[in-house]
């Protein structure tokens, strides 16, 4: 992420950035991008408009057509009503949205963003993602990162899942979730320890089953038929659930549930 | 406009904001020090022995020494605090770096801002010593970027310090330990003649010495040719080292 952005040193291999050399045109590279980094770095102490307005000033754009440009994006990142406070007491959310503003001052053709709705609550996120896919249909290419499947599942055309910084499987969403899981997921929950015991019963009802300390999970294209069978071996697990498989599945299977840190 | 500055412009509209607060310490402290120490104390001494400090009335003396003593203190506090916020607090400098902006135009923007901030305080205290009759000639003119030079020659090391540290702890030990024993002992508020023989040769050889030996004698009209000389180059050196040094300093914080 650094490395494309021109921030750091390329450690190793090669890499284009627009057809140019992060080594040689870092600043004509990054005049053409728009970073989001994980830190909102805004200056908390200046006014939302000022905080806008500078960082186009950073870019060298001519000062009217940047007035122009700053109310635009105040109006898409919908903080007009506050422009001219500061922005220390905004909320997560609305600093946010600033900072994905800030990253457009420039018109960029590529914009690149850091987990940029981690800690936000459930609407700041939808309006969020309302704004990066609206982005998106203008043509702008993003690349984001995100630790949430469910927000890759809604921006990404082309995902890559990352483990230990080696690329456990590219493609997209639809493709992952083809080439890696079941179309369907049945998720079982039993009485106190049995789920071991459980699982080995029931593991050729399913292409593959994983059995976890509080409930059995059976990969199956077809969820209701294997729900019925299960039934029908005269196991009765005191909760059941059929859902589509997801993103999730994929990218717990590929990085292995145990945690990273 | 140039790319650094761009990069002062930050600074310049930031202060907009926040000039308030920085009015006692570039308007009220010049004048609360020359009137306590300068006239008040000055007229016990002056009094109490026949032959004045240094051929002069002390408030004379004293203007001078002040003018470089606030001169550094400026450019040395411009350059910690402020420093550490556009790494850690506010982070303003990686805002800067991810647009075409490169390191040194972030370091020369805050340089030439911190120079701005001196030149000010400078031009004020000048503009107070006139005010209390303390500028006997018109050499004091060339007082101006002599003041200037001095908080240069601070600032600039003092960035590539800041620019190394972790934590603001280290800028309560630099106090300490560096900017308030030069303010006393650098000939600001007595000749340094007066320090014990060892001192005097260690007294003469810090910087605060150059700066308050080239304003007093320019204000007082005695510049001393190659002795200000001598001090302008000192002044000069250590501003050229400390741009060489933040640039290696900065470079190494801020590229990751």
């Amino acid at each position: 992420m650094r490395m494309i952005a021109c921030l750091s040193p390329i450690s190793g291999g090669t890499l284009q950035v627009l057809g140019l050399d992060p080594m040689r045109d870092g600043p004509q590279i990054r005049s053409r991008i728009g970073l989001v980094p994980q830190d909102d770095t805004l200056d908390l102490e200046l006014t939302v408009r000022d905080n806008l307005y500078l960082y186009g000033r950073y870019f060298g754009l001519p000062k009217k057509q940047l007035r122009e440009r700053v109310d635009e994006l105040l109006e898409f990142a919908r903080l007009t009503e506050r422009a001219d406070e500061r922005v220390d007491p905004l909320s997560g959310g609305m600093r946010r949205r600033l900072t994905i503003a800030r990253a457009l001052v420039s018109s960029p053709s590529l914009v690149i963003l850091d987990e940029p709705t981690t800690g936000l609550d459930p609407q700041a996120r939808h309006l969020l993602w309302d704004r990066l896919y609206r982005l998106k249909r203008e043509g702008v290419t993003l690349v984001i990162t995100t630790h949430y499947m469910d927000e890759a599942e809604q921006l990404c055309d082309r995902l890559v899942v990352m483990d230990a910084g080696r690329i456990a499987a590219a493609g997209s969403p639809r493709e992952l979730i083809e080439q890696w899981s079941t179309r369907e997921v049945v998720e079982l929950r039993f009485e106190a320890e049995g789920h071991q015991v459980h699982g080995d019963r029931l593991a050729d009802l399913a292409e593959r089953v994983e059995v976890l300390p509080d409930r059995l999970l059976l990969y199956t294209d077809e969820g209701d038929a294997t729900l019925d069978a299960v039934r029908s071996r005269g196991a009765s697990p005191i909760a059941a659930l059929v859902r589509r498989s997801t993103l999730e599945d994929v990218f717990l299977h590929l990085t292995g549930r145990s945690l990273v840190d | 406009m140039s790319p650094a500055l761009r990069a002062y412009q930050y600074n310049l509209l930031a202060y907009k904001r926040t000039w308030r607060g920085s009015l006692t310490t570039t308007f009220l402290y010049p004048v609360l020090y020359l009137a306590a120490i300068g006239v008040g104390l000055g007229h016990l001494i002056d009094h109490g022995s026949n032959k004045a400090v240094g051929g002069v009335p002390y408030l004379w003396f004293l203007a001078p020494g002040l003018l470089a003593g606030t001169a550094m203190q400026i450019g040395a506090n411009e350059s910690t605090f402020p420093v550490m916020a556009g790494i850690k607090w506010l982070k303003t400098y990686f805002a800067m770096l991810a647009t075409p902006l490169e390191v040194t135009d972030v370091l020369y923007g805050h340089l030439l801002w911190i120079l701005t901030r001196v030149a000010l305080a400078s031009g004020v205290f000048l503009a107070v010593m006139t005010a209390f009759h303390t500028v006997p000639s018109a050499w004091a003119v060339a007082a101006f970027p002599a003041a200037v030079l001095t908080g240069a020659a601070f600032s600039a090391p003092v960035m590539a310090f800041s620019a190394t540290r972790e934590t603001d702890q280290s800028f309560v030990v630099l106090y300490r330990f560096g900017i308030v024993p030069l303010f006393l002992f650098s000939g600001t508020f007595f000749p340094v003649t007066q320090l014990p023989g060892w001192l005097q040769v260690i007294a003469r050889c810090t910087p605060l010495y150059q700066g308050v030996s080239l304003c007093r004698g320019l204000v007082l009209g005695r510049p001393g040719g190659w002795d200000a000389l001598g001090h302008a180059v000192y002044l000069l050196v250590m501003f050229a080292g400390g741009v060489l040094a933040a640039r290696v300093s900065y470079r190494r914080r801020l590229v990751q």
